[in-house]
C-alpha cells in the first residue's frame, strides 16, 4: 500500500502530538504528582508509536517504544519523576522532532541515530536512582601491545602508506556486538555510519555488502584512516548501544603484510592509487549525499492546513452560488436583458467578496501554533542561564494567515531570547532591586483592525540608553552631533540598526551581532513594523504589527508613462494634486511646500526608468504621498486609475530582489502589473 | 560533457538570427506565443520583462540581448520557450521554434577546441545533423547570471 498519501496527515498529527507532549511535560514538571498528566503523555506516546509503526518509520517507533517503557515505570511508581528524567524525555521529544522535520524535507526519517538516547532511557530503567552518575561501562579500550599482522590487499596497504605519510592515522577496528543485539545489520550500519563521520573506511571484513545482508557472526573488522585520535573514535563508538567490545589498533606499514608483494613500479602505482584514494573509494559517500539532496528536492511534502468544517461548508455554499450566477449570466446573454445583467453582476460582486473573505478565513490559523513552542524554549533557557523565568502568554487564539505563522516564529524566538538573556537580571540582582525573584516575560497577541499585534514584554532592566548611544557612536551608526539631537526613544530604536549588539559578552544565546536588524528585516518583509518601548529598570517591550494577510491587499493602480503600477494602500497617506510650478529644487532634490511642511518629491518615472514618460508635466500633477514610519514623500505619477484589490504574486527566484519592486499582480485583462515597493525609496 | 539528466538526448530546436540552437527537452516546460510582456525596471539588461503564464508571473529573457545579437521585432513566429531549471521557471524569446530532434551523443562535438572559454561560454556542444549545425545551450549558464 502506498503510504505517501497519508504522509501529510502523519506529519500534521505527529507535530500536534509532539507539541502536546511538550506542553504536558512542562506542566508535569511543575506538578509531578499529577498522574493524569503522566497518563496523557503515555497515551500520546503510544499513539505516536502506532502511527510511526504503520508508516514504517522505525526510528521513531523504536524511540517512542523505549519512552513508553520509562513512562510506564513512572506511572506504576517504580520510578520517580526527577529533573533528569524530564530532561531526557525532552531530549527524546527533540529527537522525534528532528525525525519529523527530516521526514518533512526528504520523505524519509533519515539515518539519525537515537542509540545514545535509548541508552539513557535504558539506564533510567535499570538504575532509576543513580541516573546522574552513570558510567560508560559498555566498552573498555583494549590496548593490545602485541604485534598484529593483518592481511590486506595491495591497494589497502598503499592507501595506508599514503595516509600515514600524510599524517593521518590508520586503524584497525574490531567491533563485537552484544549477543542479545537484535537487527545486527542495522546496528552495524549505525556503527559504520557514525564511523564515516570521523574516518574513511577503506576495508571491511566481511565486506560491507555481507554486513548489510547480516552475513556475519557477532564481530566485524574495519580498516579506516582518520585525522582523529583513537580516543575520539573510541568515544564515538562507545555512545552506540548494543556493542560488546571495540578494539582499536593503530596500523602502520610494519604490521601490515600485504598478500602480494608490492610491485617494483611502486611509484607509478602509488601515484595512481593516490588519485583513486581521493575519488572512487570516497564516492560512495558523495553518492549518498547527492541522493539525499535529490530526494529533498523532489520529496518535499506539501504544506497543509487543517480547516474548521464550518468554514469549508461556507466556502462550498459560496462556490455553488457562484455557479448559479454563472448560469444566470449565460442566460441573460441571450435575452439581452440589461436589467437582469446588472443584477447578476452585482450579485457576482457580492459573492466574490464573500468568497474572498471565506478563503482568507480558511487560511487563518491561531497563533497558538507558534506560541506553543515557547514554554519549552523558555524553560531550557532559564535553566541554561540560571535565571528563574515565568512566561505568560495571552491571545494565543488570535488568528493570522498561515504564511505569517510560518515566518513569525524565528523573529519571536529572537526577541524572547533577547529579553531573557539581556533584559532579565540575574536572580541576585533582582532581589537587590526589590523585584520579584522570578523574571516575567509576557507574550501577547491581539487583532487590531486590519492587523495583528504581537508584544514581547519583560520586566528586566530595560535598555541602557547611554550604552546604546556609546555603542552607536562606536560603530559609526550615528555621528556625535546626531547623538546629541536624538531623544531617548529615538536612541532606543537604534538597536535595530545592522550589526548592533549591546551584549557585553557574546553568549550562546545571543549577542553575536546578527541581532535585531534581522528581526526587523524579517518583519518588514512580511509588511509589518516593529517598535520598542523601554523604561530603565522596569523592562522593555517589543511591539510587532503585522498585516492580517499577505496574499491579497488593497492597492492604488497608477500610470507612469504607459505602464501601470500598483502602490499598496498601506503605504499611502493621501493623494493630492499640486501645481508643477510649486516644485522647487533644493540641492538637486525636488521639494514642495505642502501644508506648510516640506515634502520631498520623487518622480516614479525616474526611479523606475520608465521610457517615454512625460517628464515635463502639465500645470497640475498627481502626487501620491507615501509614508514609512514618520517619514513622508510625494510620488509624482502620470495618472491615477483607482483603488483595487490585488493578489500578490512573487516575481520568482530570479527577479526577487529587484529594487523598488515588491512583487507583481495580474490585472483583469491578464497582463502583469508590478507592485511598487515605496519603502525602498526612503 | 553534457548536462543531460539521464539519457534523454532530445533537443527542442529554435531559430535565432539564422542559426539553430537546441535546449535539452528535459528543461522545457512549454512553448508559448508571445503575450503582453511587462517591463521590470532595474532588472538585468537581458530581462525583457515578466509575463502572465496561466496565473504565474514568469520572467522572460531576451536571448538576443544575452548573445549580443541585433534586436528584432516580434512576429507571428516569435515564441517564448518556458524553461524550468532548478525550480526556477523562466522564458526565453526566440525567433521561431517548431521541432524536436534527437541527437545522439556521438554527433555532438565538444566546443572547447572551437571557442576560447570566455565568460560568455554558454554553449554545451554542437550537434551535427545532416549538414545542419545545432548549437546546444547550457541553460544553467544562461540563467546563472544574477550577479552581473
Amino acid at each position: 500500500m502506498d503510504m505517501n498519501q497519508y504522509l501529510d496527515i502523519f506529519m500534521e498529527e505527529s507535530k500536534e502530538h509532539l507539541q502536546g507532549m511538550n506542553a504536558i511535560l512542562l506542566r508535569l514538571e511543575n506538578s509531578p504528582k499529577d498522574s493524569g498528566l503522566l497518563n496523557e503523555i503515555f497515551r500520546i506516546a503510544h499513539t505516536l508509536k502506532g502511527m510511526s509503526g504503520t508508516m514504517g518509520f522505525n526510528n521513531i517507533l523504536h524511540l517512542t517504544h523505549e519512552m513508553e517503557n520509562v513512562l510506564d515505570n513512572l506511572r506504576n511508581g517504580k520510578m520517580e519523576i526527577t529533573t533528569n528524567v524530564i530532561d531526557i524525555l525532552f531530549e527524546c521529544f527533540d529527537q522525534l522532532e528532528n525525525y519529523i522535520s527530516k521526514i518533512e524535507s526528504t520523505n524519509s526519517e533519515g539515518e539519525m541515530i537515537s542509540g545514545d538516547l535509548i541508552n539513557k532511557l535504558n539506564r533510567l530503567l535499570s538504575s532509576p536512582n543513580s541516573v546522574n552518575d552513570y558510567v560508560q561501562e559498555t566498552t573498555a579500550i583494549v590496548k593490545n601491545e602485541e604485534e598484529i599482522n593483518i592481511e590486506v590487499s595491495d591497494y589497502v596497504a598503499k592507501v595506508i602508506k599514503i595516509a600515514t605519510e600524510k599524517g593521518l592515522g590508520a586503524y584497525s577496528i574490531k567491533i563485537t556486538l552484544d549477543s542479545k543485539c537484535m537487527l545486527k545489520s542495522a546496528r552495524a550500519y549505525i556503527i559504520i555510519n557514525s564511523l564515516e563521520r570521523l574516518a574513511e573506511i577503506i576495508h571491511s571484513e566481511p565486506s560491507i555488502e555481507d554486513i548489510e545482508d547480516e552475513k556475519f557472526d557477532l564481530s566485524f573488522q574495519l580498516i579506516v584512516v582518520s585525522e582523529h585520535e583513537v580516543e575520539k573514535i573510541q568515544k564515538e563508538l562507545n555512545s552506540i548501544s548494543d556493542i560488546e567490545s571495540v578494539e582499536i589498533k593503530s596500523l602502520d606499514e610494519k604490521n601490515i603484510s600485504s598478500n602480494h608483494s608490492i610491485a617494483a613500479n611502486e611509484e607509478v602505482a602509488v601515484a595512481q592509487e593516490a588519485i583513486a584514494f581521493s575519488s572512487p573509494n570516497f564516492s560512495v559517500n558523495n553518492n549518498i549525499s547527492e541522493e539525499a539532496e535529490n530526494t529533498s528536492k523532489k520529496g518535499k511534502s506539501s504544506k497543509t492546513v487543517r480547516v474548521d468544517i464550518d468554514r469549508l461548508d461556507n466556502l462550498m455554499n459560496l462556490v455553488s452560488e457562484l455557479i448559479i450566477i454563472k448560469t444566470r449570466l449565460e442566460d441573460t446573454d441571450n435575452a439581452e436583458d440589461r436589467q437582469s445583467m446588472n443584477e447578476a453582476t452585482e450579485q457576482l460582486e457580492r459573492i466574490t467578496t464573500s468568497l474572498h473573505d471565506a478563503v482568507m478565513k480558511v487560511r487563518m490559523v491561531p497563533i497558538e501554533r507558534t506560541f506553543n513552542r515557547f514554554p519549552r524554549m523558555v524553560r531550557d533557557l532559564s535553566r541554561d542561564l540560571g535565571k528563574e523565568i515565568s512566561l505568560i502568554m495571552s491571545g494565543a487564539e488570535t488568528e493570522v494567515d498561515r504564511t505569517v505563522i510560518d515566518e513569525i516564529g524565528d523573529p519571536l524566538i529572537h526577541l524572547i531570547r533577547n529579553s531573557i538573556d539581556h533584559g532579565i537580571e540575574e536572580t541576585l540582582e533582582r532581589v537587590r532591586l526589590n523585584k520579584d525573584k522570578v523574571g516575567k516575560v509576557k507574550l501577547k497577541a491581539y487583532p487590531d483592525g486590519n492587523s495583528v499585534v504581537i508584544e514581547v514584554e519583560d520586566d528586566g532592566k530595560g535598555i541602557d540608553i547611554e550604552k546604546v548611544k556609546a555603542k552607536a557612536l562606536d560603530k559609526n551608526v550615528i555621528t556625535l552631533q546626531q547623538s546629541q539631537m536624538l531623544d531617548d526613544n529615538q536612541i532606543v530604536q537604534l538597536i535595530f540598526a545592522p550589526g548592533f549588539s549591546t551584549a557585553d559578552k557574546i553568549s550562546d544565546i545571543s549577542g553575536r551581532g546578527v541581532g535585531l536588524d534581522v528581526v526587523k528585516t524579517k518583519i518588514e518583509s512580511l509588511g509589518g513594523t516593529v517598535e520598542v518601548d523601554s523604561v530603565k529598570n522596569k523592562g522593555s517591550k517589543f511591539i510587532i504589527r503585522l498585516p492580517l494577510t499577505l496574499a491579497i491587499i488593497q492597492a492604488l493602480l497608477i500610470y507612469v508613462g504607459k505602464e501601470k503600477y500598483a502602490i499598496p494602500l498601506n503605504n499611502i497617506k493621501e493623494i493630492t494634486t499640486i501645481d508643477s510650478d510649486s516644485i522647487r529644487k533644493i540641492q538637486g532634490n525636488e521639494v514642495v511646500l505642502f501644508r506648510n511642511t516640506t515634502l520631498p518629491i520623487l518622480r516614479l518615472s525616474n526611479l523606475l526608468d520608465v521610457p517615454d514618460a512625460e517628464n515635463e508635466n502639465s500645470a497640475e500633477c498627481s502626487v501620491v504621498i507615501v509614508k514609512k514610519g514618520e517619514k513622508t514623500a510625494g510620488i509624482l505619477v502620470d495618472g491615477l486609475i483607482g483603488q483595487q484589490e490585488i493578489v500578490i504574486k512573487s516575481l520568482g527566484k530570479f527577479l526577487n530582489n529587484t529594487s523598488g519592486i515588491a512583487g507583481a499582480t495580474i490585472l483583469g485583462n491578464g497582463s502583469v502589473a508590478l507592485i511598487v515597493d515605496t519603502n525602498s525609496f526612503f | 560533457m553534457s548536462n543531460n539528466n539521464g539519457t534523454t538526448n532530445q533537443y527542442v530546436v529554435f531559430n535565432l538570427e539564422n542559426e539553430y540552437y537546441g535546449v535539452n527537452i528535459n528543461y522545457v516546460e512549454t512553448i508559448e506565443k508571445v503575450s503582453a510582456i511587462t517591463r521590470v525596471p532595474k532588472a538585468p539588461y537581458y530581462v525583457k520583462g515578466v509575463i502572465n503564464l496561466r496565473g504565474e508571473v514568469v520572467p522572460v529573457i531576451d536571448i538576443r540581448k544575452r548573445f549580443n545579437l541585433p534586436d528584432s521585432d516580434i512576429t507571428d513566429n516569435t515564441r517564448i520557450i518556458i524553461l524550468s531549471v532548478e525550480e526556477m521557471i523562466m522564458g526565453i524569446i526566440v525567433d521561431s521554434s517548431s521541432e524536436v530532434i534527437t541527437i545522439s551523443k556521438d554527433l555532438i562535438e565538444n566546443t572547447s577546441n572551437l571557442i576560447n572559454s570566455s565568460e560568455d561560454d554558454y554553449i554545451n556542444g554542437i550537434g551535427k545533423i545532416e549538414n545542419r549545425m545545432i548549437i546546444l545551450l547550457d541553460v544553467h549558464k544562461i540563467f546563472d547570471l544574477k550577479a552581473s
